[in-house]
């Protein structure tokens, strides 16, 4: 089962990091990104199994694909905003965490703005 | 597969912290500085190279470009 498998790896990271950490906390951080990017890579398959049904079941509801395309995009960044975030805030350093998140909401902002347009059209084409 | 990247981590950084002990004992200060510098300098490669591939399947997965 792969539950099993990645609750495993990350105990035996987390005691390999615990007792690296004490002389050399820089690989300790780069070892906790490795396995960050080993669990994503492991649930991929898994992930695009849950894509597709979504894109299917917008399909279904007829929905405009600009719609569900930005809706991934904005899951792709928080994804990524996130993981960087969470490194930094590993290493201590909150400033910079807080900088990436904010950045990761401009761009999420920037990307939503046709959507909100549209639902502005929606309204002002609904009253009279 | 992938999980060997982490074992070989780990094992670079138990070597290198036990080699910039011993270089530390004997007087070689600059010297454990750099062999601390070269296996960071390692790790990142390997580091680097994984979490660009992360980011080329996001950026895939999501129709990121």
């Amino acid at each position: 089962m792969e539950m099993i498998q990645i609750v495993g790896l990350c105990i035996v990271t987390t005691i390999l990091v615990v007792l690296i950490r004490e002389d050399r906390p820089e690989i300790a951080l780069q070892m906790s990104i490795v396995v960050g990017v080993i669990i994503f890579l492991r649930m991929i398959n898994q992930i695009l199994v849950v894509i597709e049904y979504l894109k299917n079941l917008s399909l279904r509801a007829n929905i405009n694909n600009l719609y569900i395309t930005t809706v991934f995009k904005i899951i792709g960044i928080a994804y990524i905003a996130d993981f960087g975030s969470q490194v930094c805030k590993d290493a201590g350093s909150f400033s910079i965490a807080s900088k990436i998140e904010f950045s990761a909401k401009i761009f999420i902002l920037v990307l939503s703005f046709p959507v909100l347009i549209a639902v502005m059209d929606l309204i002002i084409k609904i009253l009279p | 597969m992938e999980v060997d990247i982490l074992f070989k981590i780990a094992a670079i950084g138990i070597v290198i912290s036990i080699l910039s002990k011993v270089l530390d004992e004997a007087g070689r200060k600059e010297q454990a500085q750099m062999t601390t510098l070269v296996g960071v300098v390692i790790v990142l490669m390997m580091v680097i190279q994984l979490v660009s591939q992360l980011f080329s399947s996001v950026k895939s997965m999501f129709q990121l470009y």
